[in-house]
């Protein structure tokens, strides 16, 4: 696959903070690429670098091997995390006023369908729900049928049900062939999404392909699940790495049946245990660690 | 530039406008309170501060003590014509000439009134004064006074419409969305001062009719000049709001800027006082205000009946200023 959108060693400084740092990107076209990162880790700076809202100190960003343009601009579509609409404006309104913006755009009435928005088109955009609210900023993002399309942390704050409407309303983007890139702190919808995962950590990539190869790169092992309250701290062989969360405990083990019986040894109730593949999640923490960012 | 562009903006704007009925209101209702209360206040008395010209030389055997008389201000004069439109203009509340023995007052001013009376009393011989009457066309305060709010009214409006407004977008990432299409800041900045003006110019033609209905001012001169003067007046201020807000980020720092501006050119630009015998740094420093050129254009348009060569001066001087202010604010213009 060609790439629609790269990067090459891409570096933005902030008053002497080296924000991104020498990054090289390649989003093939037609993929949902996801950007995962702890906070602070310059994922929302090589975002906006990407989407043409920033300008970068160094480096180079190709959208279909040229410079960012105004051909750019008419092909991009950019869902923001946090954004305003003007006020007193119905989500109609708000359709039409965007895609008089564009020189080619989606029939209104396609854009109510596909992002379900056809229960509160003439509301006053200030009175909708969360996911009310991030059904139209998608259908704005959507509105000049662009071929790549930004969702900057679509889901935040959203409950379970709008989640997971939100997640179907993105696969049928992506049947359509769309080139996406999503950033997110919520790894089961990375993992959920997209084609492909690149891991940034103080500006830099620090691991990057599909969720699979990935997994599959960094583990081996399971986890073995216990409530800390039925583990009483034997002692395991080294083959068995245990982890304390708060109120559980995660044994991870390359070996279940063996883990199981030495568990059982020790007298240790497997009542509530729980087996578990490594996650998306266990990748991010082993590769930016588990201490809390400021 | 697309126009495509630019009416969706310019749509958008005005519905948001329409729309948010607090503000309308206040748009409307504010300048008509303004006018109905000064309209109540100047029919009594109550100014304790008179000014008079004094064509002559203080002559106290013939006024006895009344150039001694506490909060009046003596101010000579040279050019009895001009002097005596001021009384009209209520600019100046008597003329006194002191070698002949006359003073004139304007016939509908409370302050005219006192100083006559006063003067009666103070003179050695009342006998030797004759009162004069002024032949101009006499106004009352209240009509000196409503173009000064009209304008005053509009400058609030240009200056916080346009520039706190654009600083509220960019604070809560309204620009930041608008940025990620194809809009230009030209075809964005020009929208809302577009959607501002019209709607500056249509809440200033139902004030002025609205007041004309309740308080009958004169208007002597040309409509068409009239809302030149306020269309451009608008202009001008509208581009000193875009200066303000080209790269301020906090909504406080924006209100506070234009504060700043607007408060000094309220009392500079003489809205509410004639500027008569302010110190003259102060009289030309008005000049640099464009309310003070748009009240003064307004004035002698519907006092006077000034036609456009005669207020072209104050015209070119607004356009300069429009021309400077949006010419920087657009050069210094930023999305975040």
């Amino acid at each position: 696959m060609t790439a629609l959108l790269e990067a090459c060693r891409l570096v933005k400084h902030f008053r002497g903070v080296k924000a991104v740092d020498g990054l090289d990107l390649a989003i093939p076209t037609g993929c949902c690429f996801g950007l995962l990162g702890p906070n602070g880790a310059g994922k929302t700076t090589t975002v906006e670098l990407l989407e043409g809202i920033q300008e970068p100190t160094r480096g180079v960003i190709r959208y279909r091997g040229e410079r960012l343009g105004a051909r750019f601009r008419q092909d991009i579509g950019i869902m923001f995390q946090s954004t305003a609409l003007q006020d007193f404006i119905t989500v109609r309104e708000n359709l039409r006023m965007f895609g008089s913006l564009y020189r080619h755009t989606l029939p209104v009435e396609q854009l109510i369908e596909d992002c379900a928005l056809g229960g509160f088109i003439d509301r006053d955009s200030r009175k909708l729900s969360g996911g009310q609210r991030q059904r139209l900023l998608l259908a704005i993002a959507l509105v000049n049928d662009p071929e790549l399309i930004f969702l900057d942390e679509p889901t935040t704050g959203l409950d379970p049900q709008a989640r997971r409407n939100f997640w179907e309303l993105v696969q049928r983007i992506k049947a359509r062939g769309k080139t996406l890139l999503l950033t997110t702190h919520y790894m089961e919808e990375a993992y959920h999404l997209c084609d492909e995962v690149a891991i940034m950590d103080h500006g830099r990539i620090i691991a990057q392909g599909t969720p699979r190869e990935l997994l599959a790169a960094h583990f081996d092992d399971v986890v073995l699940q216990l409530p800390q309250a039925d583990f009483s701290n034997p002692p395991l062989s080294p083959a068995l790495t245990v982890i304390r969360n708060r109120d559980s405990v995660e044994i991870l083990t390359r070996d279940v049946n063996a883990a199981i019986e030495e568990l059982l040894a020790h007298h240790i109730s497997l009542r509530r245990l729980q087996i578990r593949p490594r996650t998306l999640e266990d990748l991010f923490l082993e590769l930016t660690g588990r201490e809390l960012r400021t | 530039m697309s126009f495509k562009r630019f009416w969706a903006l310019f749509a958008c704007r005005n519905l948001e406008f329409v729309r948010d009925r607090s503000s309308l209101s206040w748009n409307l209702l504010f300048p008509l309170s303004l006018i109905a209360g000064f309209a109540f206040a100047f029919s009594g008395p109550g100014l304790t501060l008179y000014k008079v010209g004094v064509l002559g030389t203080a002559d106290a055997s013939t006024t006895g003590e009344f150039f001694q008389t506490r909060y009046i201000r003596f101010l000579p004069v040279v050019d009895l014509p001009s002097a005596l439109t001021k009384v009209e203009r209520h600019q100046l509340d008597m003329v006194i000439d002191t070698a002949r023995g006359r003073y004139w007052v304007n016939e509908e001013s409370p302050q005219g009134y006192v100083l006559d009376r006063v003067l009666r009393s103070a003179s050695t011989d009342p006998a030797v004064f004759s009162k004069q009457t002024v032949n101009g066309r006499l106004i009352r305060y209240v009509d000196w006074v409503l173009p000064g709010v009209l304008a005053m009214n509009m400058m609030f409006s240009c200056l916080f419409g346009v520039g706190y407004v654009i600083v509220r977008y960019r604070k809560n990432g309204t620009l930041k969305r608008l940025r990620a299409t194809p809009l230009t800041p030209l075809e964005f900045l020009s929208a809302q001062l577009a959607s501002r003006l019209w709607l500056i110019l249509g809440s200033t033609v139902l004030v002025f009719a609205g007041t004309h209905w309740v308080i009958r001012f004169p208007m002597h001169g040309s409509y068409l000049n009239l809302f030149i003067v306020f269309a451009l007046g608008a202009t001008s201020l509208m581009s000193l709001g875009l200066l303000v807000a080209a790269r301020t980020t906090s909504e406080e720092f924006a209100a506070g800027l234009l504060n700043v501006m607007s408060w000094p050119m309220t009392f500079l630009s003489g809205v509410w006082f004639s500027l008569e015998g302010v110190h003259p740094f102060l009289q030309k420093a008005a000049q640099l205000a464009p309310l003070t050129h748009i009240i003064d254009a307004a004035r002698a348009v519907m006092l006077d009946g000034a036609g456009f060569a005669e207020i072209s001066g104050h015209l070119l001087a607004l356009a300069a200023m429009s021309a400077i202010a949006m010419g920087l604010g657009v050069w210094l213009f930023r999305w975040d």
